[in-house]
């Protein structure tokens, strides 16, 4: 089946499209949402066993051979990706039934979600680099309607704010990409690759290098370009934020993974080394950010900013090892983040308030809650054997081994930093004096967790399964060092 | 004429910036579009404008211009068009609700009390 690699982008693309003939009848929006997204969960894990077994797929459209056409290419990372993606957005839509309300569902909520895994899905099988670029606008314009989705004041004005940004930096991508295709002369990644390689990355290579860092850290909130995303992120309802958190920073982090190991690893002593500035510094602001608050959604949010920079350490150090911990780490956080939001979308219902100091006590009536709550926030702050620990594991082992200890000891603190953030809001909102509340029913709230615990349960196997996993991501890793491999796959004779 | 090109772009992302630093949101949103524009005559450009026919197989020419940007500058227009669309009524929904479109009075900090 060649054309595999296709569907998760087709499947939401067309249930989209059904969808908005049916915007005012909510019931039947909900079934086609959830079946259509189990689909393209069942297409993406067969994508990740098919590549596991045979190897980088690349589809070339229209039948155009590889330069000249848009080729998609799904390697192992893109294939995890895709799969995590998709279980993610199939959790968010069933817990969406319950918490988005009416109003919403009824003008297109569903649709737009399609749209964002369409545009995501896109984003992250696309083998070329315009193509890349119209992925992450079909997925940018989704994100600025479910932003504004409702029309509240702080959406709005949150909204103006988050659209502005990235407009500007579409258009730098665009610019970007203009400047690219002048050096080069090609849009097609593995073509890139190549003609990068024969050129040996001179000064323009560079700058070009550095501009892609601009355009991808602006999507993926590193430092010093972080600072819409704790505004913006705080205005739209928790499923939304759910699926934001989870997933539209990281397809910042994935981009510069790509164009960092693909294209621009011949002159690693200045971009890589800026990469790894900005990650640690990335690390430091975001672990300010998340002690700083009371506020449980801005904790989490500021959780996120600490993740990215994670991640982007890992791939800066250049380090075999390292990448393999920062994929995994990668896939890890998309898990537990999208799990997080959730779970204090139901603290947040329950109590109607996202102060934590006015939480409390909520391990009486609801300890099936707080215990999850607990195991996800020691599985965010990498508690072995829960699924955040691996991935740091590696990504320490990688850096001590090419001599990067600033930045493995900054790692190190900020776990703890970020178990003091989680754990400030399990003490005080769900441990501490019980409080009266007047939110949700209990059955309400016992649907909304256990689609929540799903995501946690799922991070927890994922850190209990990690060596049964270790090949998948070896097979992953194996693409960042070597770029050659992924070239041969896409430009075969 | 690359050089030219050159700098007249350069002077757009100058009056872009200009504007989007400003206080109202309609001198913003002209910024954006002023952006828009500078990008999209920016791939003109970066492919050489060098003389050659219109890309079309019946003008039987030599040499015909590079048609790749175009088909790049078309997708990116119509993307533009599409986003300032959707911001110019956002910018009217924000003036009906909020009452202002001064961004100094569109500030807040959710969750800083």
């Amino acid at each position: 089946m060649i054309n595999l690699l296709i569907l998760p982008i087709l499947i939401p693309l067309i249930t989209a499209t059904i969808l908005m003939f049916f915007s005012k009848q909510v019931k039947t929006q909900r079934t086609i949402a959830a079946v259509s997204t189990i689909g393209t969960v069942i297409a993406s894990v067969i994508l990740v066993i098919t590549v596991s077994k045979e190897g980088i797929q690349t589809l070339n459209l229209g039948s155009w051979t590889a330069p000249f056409g848009i080729t998609l290419v799904s390697d192992m990372l893109s294939a995890l990706l895709v799969l995590t993606t998709s279980i993610i957005t199939l959790l968010v839509v069933l817990y969406s039934f319950k918490s988005i309300g009416r109003d919403r569902e009824r003008f297109y909520y569903y649709p737009v979600v399609q749209f964002l895994l369409v545009g995501v899905n896109g984003a992250f099988t696309t083998g070329d680099i315009f193509n890349l670029f119209v992925f992450f606008e079909v997925m940018l314009m989704s994100s600025y309607v479910l932003i504004v989705l409702g029309g509240t004041k702080v959406q709005l004005r949150e909204g103006i704010k988050y659209i502005l940004v990235n407009v500007i930096s579409s258009a730098l991508f665009v610019i970007t990409v203009a400047y690219l295709y002048s050096v080069v002369g090609t849009l097609n990644m593995a073509d890139i690759s190549q003609k990068i390689a024969s050129v040996g990355q001179p000064g323009i290579l560079t700058a070009i290098a550095i501009l892609f860092l601009i355009v991808f850290g602006l999507k993926g909130a590193i430092f010093p370009l972080y600072f819409w995303l704790p505004g913006s992120y705080y205005a739209p309802p928790t499923p939304i934020l759910a699926l934001f958190g989870a997933l539209l920073t990281k397809v910042g982090v994935y981009s510069i993974i790509r164009t960092y190991t693909l294209f621009f690893y011949h002159d690693p002593g200045f971009t890589h080394e800026m990469l790894g500035i900005l990650a640690i510094l990335t690390i430091v602001v975001g672990c300010v950010g998340a002690i700083g608050f009371w506020d449980v959604k801005k904790i989490i949010i500021y959780n996120i900013v600490i993740a990215v920079g994670v991640i982007l350490f890992g791939i800066s150090t250049m380090n075999g090892e390292a990448m393999e911990g920062s994929i995994y780490y990668l896939i890890h956080d998309m898990l537990i983040k999208a799990a997080l939001f959730l779970l204090i979308g139901v603290m947040i219902s329950i109590t109607g308030t996202t102060d934590v100091r006015k939480m409390g006590g909520l391990i009486k009536e609801y300890p099936w809650l707080g215990w999850t709550f607990l195991v996800a926030a020691f599985s965010l702050a990498g508690i072995p054997p829960l699924s955040g620990f691996i991935g740091k594991l590696l990504i320490l082992k990688g850096s001590f081994s090419s001599e990067f200890y600033v930045g493995a000891f900054v790692i190190l603190a900020s776990s703890l930093i970020v178990l003091y953030s989680v754990i400030k809001i399990f003490l005080t909102g769900i441990w501490g004096v019980p409080k009266e509340y007047k939110g949700i029913s209990k059955g309400h709230a016992r649907y909304l967790w256990a689609t929540s615990a799903v995501l946690v349960l799922l991070s927890v196997f994922y850190g209990l399964g990690a060596d049964a996993l270790r090949p998948l991501f070896s097979q992953a890793a194996e693409v960042l060092v070597d770029p050659q491999i992924y070239i041969d796959a896409v430009l075969k004779e | 004429m690359e050089l030219l090109m050159a700098i007249v772009i350069g002077i757009l992302f100058t009056c872009a910036v200009y504007l989007m630093l400003s206080k109202s949101l309609l001198r913003i949103i002209i910024g954006t579009a002023v952006l828009s524009h500078g990008a999209h005559l920016l791939i003109l450009t970066v492919s050489s404008l060098k003389k050659g026919a219109p890309p079309l197989l019946g003008q039987h020419a030599e040499s015909y211009v590079d048609p790749l940007p175009q088909a790049l500058i078309l997708t990116a227009i119509v993307i533009s068009f599409g986003v300032t669309a959707f911001f110019l009524v956002l910018a009217y929904r924000a003036y009906q609700e909020l009452g202002t479109d001064n961004m100094d009075q569109l500030r807040g900090n959710e969750g800083n009390d």
